[in-house]
């Protein structure tokens, strides 16, 4: 699907929003700054989904920048790295600010030089590296999917054996308002960033790709089409300014016009889908394997006066990123990720940042709207990228009538948040949704159970 | 460093953002859309008029408070989304102009008390609450809502604001004049021109006789997005056709005209208000047009070959019964889900 405007052709979805304004306009023009070191990082175990990793670390050990700390469990699992030189004080199980649940975390005091640990910032030849060699280096790095998703890369990049996957496709959307931390990753790192691309397309073995730009940033699109001249095999296309364009179904669709369900993932179309913020951790990991210890994130949002767009060391207190951007005093609410997707957080003293932050949104006078009866407008239904109707399941959500909810394929909504966005009666329907959600979860964990009992 | 200091963080689930469009903007919209129509009532039959459109809004504000406190639910903020004046001025718009008060005065609370509450209230209820009333009121008083109607001739068309609620001692209208609309069958030969037709100086119900004036409304609502265009036009387009196409038993040089059926009745005032109500009609795109169509094709043949000679009402009122099932069998297409068995779906 696509459609021209000002003589150049944008690709795009059916469905989707656009608020009228996005908020980027706020960092827009803030280029990456160094975030002050911490004094202290908070580093946990579980960054990514899959199983948390195993701390290898104890209180009293000394640690240096990039040395593994955490342990990989299984196969969907991730390494974790110190990301500043220091004191482990204390591993012990702190709340996490994605879900609220406790998870161990190793908690490092910064007592010595910014150094790195032996072995990592060395200088390797790619050019005649081998996709084993790659993937090594991706999984040894701790790299997980910095678009927010948080999958483990390479998993992602060891498709199995009977899917052929075609196409690398480069998500460089940055649908989420306010955010603009891949804008100015691509403007800064564009080479690196490229060179973070071949490589995955190397691990895969597939020979094209093809990178999808909001036209937003048509100076990023000119950057990538200029670099790209001679390379026929990796495409570059301007996409609609939509969220949830840089979904994986949305930019598929918009890139490639391949078509899978909401629960299937790429490689069932022979794509796989990695960020720009991945693509450059991979291009560090392999060229100088420097481990994924730090990441672009956007501080942005009205309760901050000088919103920013920060290289953060992971485990960095919010505090100390809100503090730098001058909060201001009376917030009200502050999101970990974008308005559309973000997490609410209930303790600032708590939250700090981890793999998958790519921004702290700060609002003042956070709105909390009145729920009313569906009016069954539709707009829910016209908005929902994934086909569903989002009137009907908030309401079976509601009455708690999960059968039903099933089978209207509740558990292939995404919770991208279109359908509550745009409802007229301000009805919580990602809220109902994910709600059911767990209690489905719940019920048939409960029923695994009593069958195993019998 | 981990002790609590701020602890008034507002927390709840994503999105953190939401659209400015609400029920309340919605509905006053649509109170905004429908006072073109209003004025040139007023206009045309006289301010009495006026009183008929305030006294059912005030009847359905009334009700309205009343039964959401013996529901025990919030009254003030109900109140304020004002879904019970659209009601109201919906009703007043399909009575006749001369009609006496108590008329819309039952009417508006049948239409909020038993339409609408009765069904479970705003966004549940199953017909739309003026049409459902004002078929009520059809069976309740037959001879007021067909007969006693007035025409212009008689009371000087185009005069600015002339009373033609003249009542003798009885409440009884004096010399009202059997003809509703220039749709109904004793209309005869005469047939009103276009331009009469257009700006709505032709007799009928106080809302419905103006195609301008609605169609201004029906504009606005188009615009900003409260109502969908392809309801009204495939309604409209439905009746074009079947007028067309069906042998009508009439003979009057009217009964074949196409545009004489969507300008002289109700047509314009159900297809741009009452077919596009968002609670009783079907929620995606191909059930709308489904339900369009089934009311364009109902709306003729109930013109056509049934002893009424409006259809509108009763179109949509059937349409509305049968937009559960409407909706059960067009249901959106889950994101790549396969169309049938076998076959891929590769283009949205």
């Amino acid at each position: 699907m696509s459609f021209v405007k000002s003589g150049l052709k944008y690709r795009t979805f059916a469905g989707g929003i656009h608020p009228l304004d996005d908020g980027k306009a706020l960092t827009r023009n803030k280029r990456e700054i160094t975030a002050p070191l911490p004094k202290t990082v908070y580093l946990f175990m579980s960054q990514h989904i899959g199983a948390p990793a195993k701390p290898l670390v104890k209180k009293g050990d000394i640690v240096r920048k990039g040395q593994l700390i955490g342990e990989l469990q299984g196969f969907i699992s991730a390494n974790v790295h110190a990301s500043i030189s220091g004191k482990v004080v204390d591993v012990t199980p702190l709340p996490l600010p994605t879900t609220g649940v406790k998870s161990p975390a190793v908690i490092i005091e910064r007592t010595e030089e910014d150094l790195w640990v032996d072995g990592a910032n060395v200088i390797s030849d790619i050019d005649s590296i081998s996709p084993g060699e790659i993937r090594k280096c991706i999984q040894s790095a701790g790299i997980v999917g910095l678009g927010g998703a948080t999958f483990p890369t390479h998993v992602k990049l060891s498709p199995p054996k009977d899917k052929i996957i075609d196409t690398v496709v480069m998500n460089g959307a940055e649908c989420e308002p306010y955010l603009t931390c891949d804008y100015h990753l691509m403007l800064d790192k564009p080479q690196e960033i490229i060179l973070g691309l071949k490589l995955a397309m190397k691990c895969i073995g597939c020979k094209k790709a093809h990178i999808g730009i909001e036209s937003n940033k048509e100076d990023v699109y000119r950057l990538f089409k200029n670099i790209l001249a001679d390379e026929s095999d990796i495409k570059v296309d301007l996409m609609e300014v939509k969220y949830p364009q840089g979904a994986e179904h949305q930019l598929i669709k918009a890139l490639l016009d391949r078509e899978f369900k909401p629960t299937q993932l790429p490689l069932e179309v022979g794509a796989v889908v990695i960020n720009v913020g991945t693509a450059f951790a991979i291009y560090e990991a392999v060229k100088f394997r420097r481990p994924l210890i730090q990441r672009l994130v956007t501080v942005t949002g009205d309760g901050v006066e000088n919103p920013q767009n920060f290289m953060v060391r992971l485990g960095t207190p919010v505090k100390q990123l809100l503090e730098e951007a001058k909060i201001s005093t009376n917030i009200s609410k502050v999101i970990f990720g974008g308005p559309m997707m973000g997490i609410a957080q209930s303790n600032l003293d708590t939250a700090v940042t981890v793999k998958g932050t790519g921004g702290i949104l700060v609002l003042k006078g956070a709105k909390q709207w009145e729920s009313h009866a569906c009016i069954r407008c539709g707009r829910c239904i016209d908005s929902c990228p994934y086909g569903l109707n989002p009137s009907e399941l908030s309401i079976t959500c509601e009455a708690k009538e999960f059968a039903l909810a099933l089978e209207n394929n509740v558990m292939e909504c995404k919770e991208c948040g279109c359908c509550t966005y745009v409802c007229p009666a301000k009805r919580p329907i990602v809220h109902l949704i994910k709600f059911a959600k767990a209690e489905i979860a719940k019920q048939t964990a409960q029923r695994t159970v009593q069958s195993q009992q019998k | 460093m981990l002790n609590q200091t701020n602890n008034n963080l507002i927390v709840s689930a994503s999105p953190h953002i939401r659209d400015m469009e609400s029920i309340p903007k919605i509905m006053w919209g649509v109170v905004l859309s429908l006072i073109p129509a209003g004025i040139a009532g007023v206009f045309v039959f006289g301010y009495y008029c006026f009183y008929v459109v305030f006294l059912s809004c005030i009847t359905a504000v009334v009700t309205e408070i009343f039964i959401l406190s013996l529901r025990k639910l919030p009254v003030l903020n109900t109140i304020k989304d004002g879904s019970a004046v659209v009601t109201g001025i919906l009703l007043a718009y399909t009575l006749p102009p001369g009609v006496p008060w108590y008329v819309p005065v039952v009417g508006s609370f049948f239409a909020i008390a038993i339409v609408k509450h009765a069904f479970g209230g705003l966004g549940n209820n199953i017909w739309n609450p003026a049409l459902a009333s004002r078929a009520f009121l059809q069976v309740a008083y037959p001879v007021i809502i067909n007969s006693d109607w007035r025409t212009l001739e008689q009371h000087g068309a185009g005069k600015l604001f002339h009373n033609i609620a003249k009542v003798d001692a009885d409440g009884k209208l004096v010399d009202a004049i059997t003809r509703a609309t220039p749709l109904a069958k004793e209309a005869g030969a005469d047939m009103y021109n276009f331009a009469q037709l257009f700006v709505g100086n032709i007799p009928g119900c106080i809302g419905e006789t103006s195609a301008i004036a609605l169609l201004l409304g029906g504009a606005y609502l188009i615009y900003k997005r409260y109502i969908k265009w392809y309801v009204p036009a495939c309604y409209i387009a439905t009746v074009f056709i079947m007028v067309l196409i069906l042998p009508s038993k009439a003979e009057t040089a009217w009964a074949k005209n196409p545009f004489y059926h969507i300008f002289a009745g109700g047509l314009l005032l159900g297809a741009f208000f009452m077919a596009t109500d968002m609670v009783t009609t079907p929620l995606t795109k191909k059930g709308l047009i489904i339900f369009a169509a089934g009311a364009g094709m109902l709306t003729v043949l109930i013109r056509f070959y049934s002893g009424y000679p409006e259809g509108v009402c009763y179109a949509i009122l059937l349409m509305n019964t049968a937009t559960p099932l409407i909706d059960r069998f067009t249901k959106p297409r889950l994101y790549g889900a396969k169309l049938r068995k076998g076959t891929e779906c590769k283009k949205g």
